[in-house]
């Protein structure tokens, strides 16, 4: 059997070789805002693992550089970053001197490389197994579940991040709720407006160029603006509206932050709507006609289900949007993840930066692989039923 | 309709945003009204007109080097040589638009320190995907008929991809650089919140100091800019679309 190279293979090779050998592993601070000292491999971990950990990066680089089955790279390429993230956390331990509680370990350029490169290396093997959309939630559940029990081991206590975490875990999860109330609420909002507007500018047609034009010229409007420039009507709202206070609507915090999330939002909802509406072929319609449906009953049993998987991509477009534009609330007062960014940023303290970065990330990148899958899920059974 | 009222807006926006940006002192009674006790009505900490250069230069660099990467990479994987890179490449551009700016703003920084860099890191790969998106369906779409024939007349790889490939996919890749311009502008202003030169500076300003008169013009800029970029984009490409014998939509 002849080897033949592949040609990621190349690439995930060299970004190794250089992430392994030349790039610092983990950070050492004194305390949490001096700038940092890199540490090779050999440096962060005690001899045997370090030299172990070298060993797999390197072996991971050969399976990956040669064209080898599809079987042996998923597993390389799991057991690669099982052992990043197990060993990264004995690095914390390591290098931090016993009982001093200012020193802050984080993981530096090379650890992210290699996470990445490895993950480089997964997500190739994912997509050219072709999974079906369940199978894509089940990894994707898998990998959840290794993350938390990961945390929950307490082996990556000593990360600088998780001492961030560990100093303001009430406001973490209090400011997490926040996050997604923010997001998923305003996304409901969207959904129970946009809808019935969308259906009602398919039907009028002088009604739709107008309405589509107003919520293209809303997205232009920079979010920070958005949000700053609706604390003043939402603060007269809640001083003359009766009731309004007490149901929690201010001038600055949530209130604005939600509504300029749901003004965000109505558009891909009502543009997919009316391109999902139009799209629903005549024949369809002819037919409903002609077996003495009604409006309503054609709306709810023929042209619904044929525009949702376009209607569904619209709120896949809104979902994503917002859980990353959410962070910006932080900057009015509205909570959500964005708190620990801008303290983050405001203090230099990168470590907090990540603390709101990450989570947002992986929230993002999992509402965009669950609703994907039932999107392909919708369209997919759409296609299999006799038309 | 009237087909000279959107024209006739257009150029009044146009108008306005200049004459506000070069004499904002002209239209201070008409936001003095949104200010409280006695705070200035416009922006005063640095002249409006060069963070506006400032914003759009950050955008232009952004989005040329975006436009360039973008593009080469959309023709590697299309050639044979790179084939073996499209189907990662899609997934990747899928999963790098669940990336928010604000958190690959707030990721470079760590990496490059504060300033305009962050911005243009952030703003250079959230404009790369639109781009590249765009430039891979055009490039995978081409009609093939006319591949075909140029094949059939002799053209080399390079020939085919200069004379034909690129120029019938220019269209469709505009409207991915469209796209892009369009979200780096409303982008840029995030990045004053790690100290970018950018009209965000006027907002944040706003923001911190609870006036709404600098929130106001930030935001009414910036989009004044998106909406004006976006029409005279629209415009060059229903041009090459024309030029392509596309005709228009």
């Amino acid at each position: 059997m002849t080897l033949r190279f592949d040609k990621l293979g190349v690439v995930i090779a060299v970004i190794v070789a250089y992430a392994a050998l030349l790039a610092p592993f983990a950070t050492f601070r004194a305390n949490r805002i001096v700038p940092g000292q890199g540490r090779s491999i050999l440096e962060a971990l005690p001899l045997t693992l370090g030299w172990l950990l070298l060993a797999v990066m390197l072996a991971g680089a050969i399976v990956a550089l040669f064209k080898t089955p599809l079987i042996l790279r998923l597993a390389t390429s799991v057991v690669a970053l099982v052992a990043l993230a197990i060993l990264i956390g004995t690095a914390g331990s390591f290098l931090t001197p016993a009982g001093n509680t200012f020193a802050r370990v984080a993981p530096a350029s090379g650890f992210w490389l290699l996470v990445f490169t490895f993950t480089l290396l997964l997500a190739d093997v994912l997509t050219r197994l072709n999974l079906t959309p369940w199978t894509r939630v089940g990894v994707l559940v898998a990998a959840a579940i290794a993350i938390a029990a990961l945390l929950a081991s307490g082996s990556l206590d000593s990360l600088s991040i998780l001492k961030e975490y560990a100093s303001r875990a009430d406001s973490f999860w209090a400011e997490a709720s926040k996050h997604v109330t923010l997001a998923l609420g305003s996304l409901a909002g969207a959904v129970i407006v946009g809808l019935p507007l969308g259906i009602l500018c398919h039907r009028v047609e002088r009604l739709r160029a107008g309405v589509l034009n107003v919520l293209n010229i809303i997205q232009t409007i920079p979010s920070i603006a958005l949000f700053g420039l609706l604390i003043a009507p939402l603060g007269w709202v809640a001083l003359h509206v009766p009731g309004a206070a007490a149901i929690g609507i201010r001038g600055i915090g949530a209130a604005p932050a939600f509504v300029a999330l749901f003004l965000y939002s109505l558009l891909p909802v009502v543009a997919n709507t009316v391109v999902g509406l139009a799209g629903v072929p005549r024949a369809a319609n002819d037919a409903a006609r002609g077996m003495g449906m009604t409006d309503r009953q054609r709306l709810f049993g023929v042209e619904f289900p044929l525009a949702f998987p376009v209607i569904l991509t619209g709120i896949r477009i809104v979902l994503v949007q917002n859980i990353g534009l959410a962070t910006i609330a932080a900057l009015i007062g509205g909570g959500g993840f964005g708190v620990f960014v801008f303290q983050g940023v405001g203090q230099t303290a990168m470590d907090l930066v990540l603390l709101g970065a990450l989570p947002t990330v992986a929230l993002a990148f999992a509402a965009a692989i669950i609703l994907d899958a039932i999107i392909e899920m919708t369209s997919t059974r759409r296609r299999a039923e006799p038309a | 309709m009237k087909a000279w009222l959107p024209a006739l807006l257009r150029l009044a926006v146009l108008v306005f945003l200049v004459a506000f940006i070069t004499n904002p002192g002209w239209f201070e009674p008409l936001l003095k009204p949104l200010t409280e006790n006695g705070a200035p009505a416009i922006y005063n900490q640095g002249s409006l007109l060069s963070l506006t250069l400032q914003h759009l230069w950050t955008v232009a660099i952004a989005t040329v080097a975006a436009t360039i990467v973008a593009v080469a990479l959309a023709i590697l994987v299309t050639r044979p040589f790179g084939a073996e890179f499209l189907p990662l490449s899609r997934s990747l551009v899928n999963i790098g638009q669940t990336f928010p700016p604000v958190a690959v703003l707030a990721l470079a920084v760590p990496a490059v320190g504060f300033g305009q860099t962050p911005t243009l890191i952030a703003l250079f790969l959230y404009g790369l995907l639109p781009i590249f998106e765009n430039a891979l369906t055009a490039l995978t779409t081409l009609p093939g008929n006319v591949m075909e024939a140029a094949r059939g007349a002799g053209m080399t790889g390079w020939q085919r991809l200069l004379k034909v490939e690129l120029p019938l996919s220019a269209p469709v890749v505009l409207g991915g650089i469209r796209l892009s311009v369009v979200i780096s502008l409303a982008t840029a202003t995030i990045g004053s919140t790690v100290a970018a030169k950018t009209l965000g500076e006027v907002i944040i300003a706003g923001l911190t100091t609870n006036n709404l008169a600098f929130v106001l013009q930030g935001g009414l800029i910036v989009a004044a800019l998106a909406v004006l970029i976006y029409d005279a984009l629209s415009a060059v490409e229903r041009y090459a679309a024309r030029r392509m014998g596309q005709g228009t939509e």
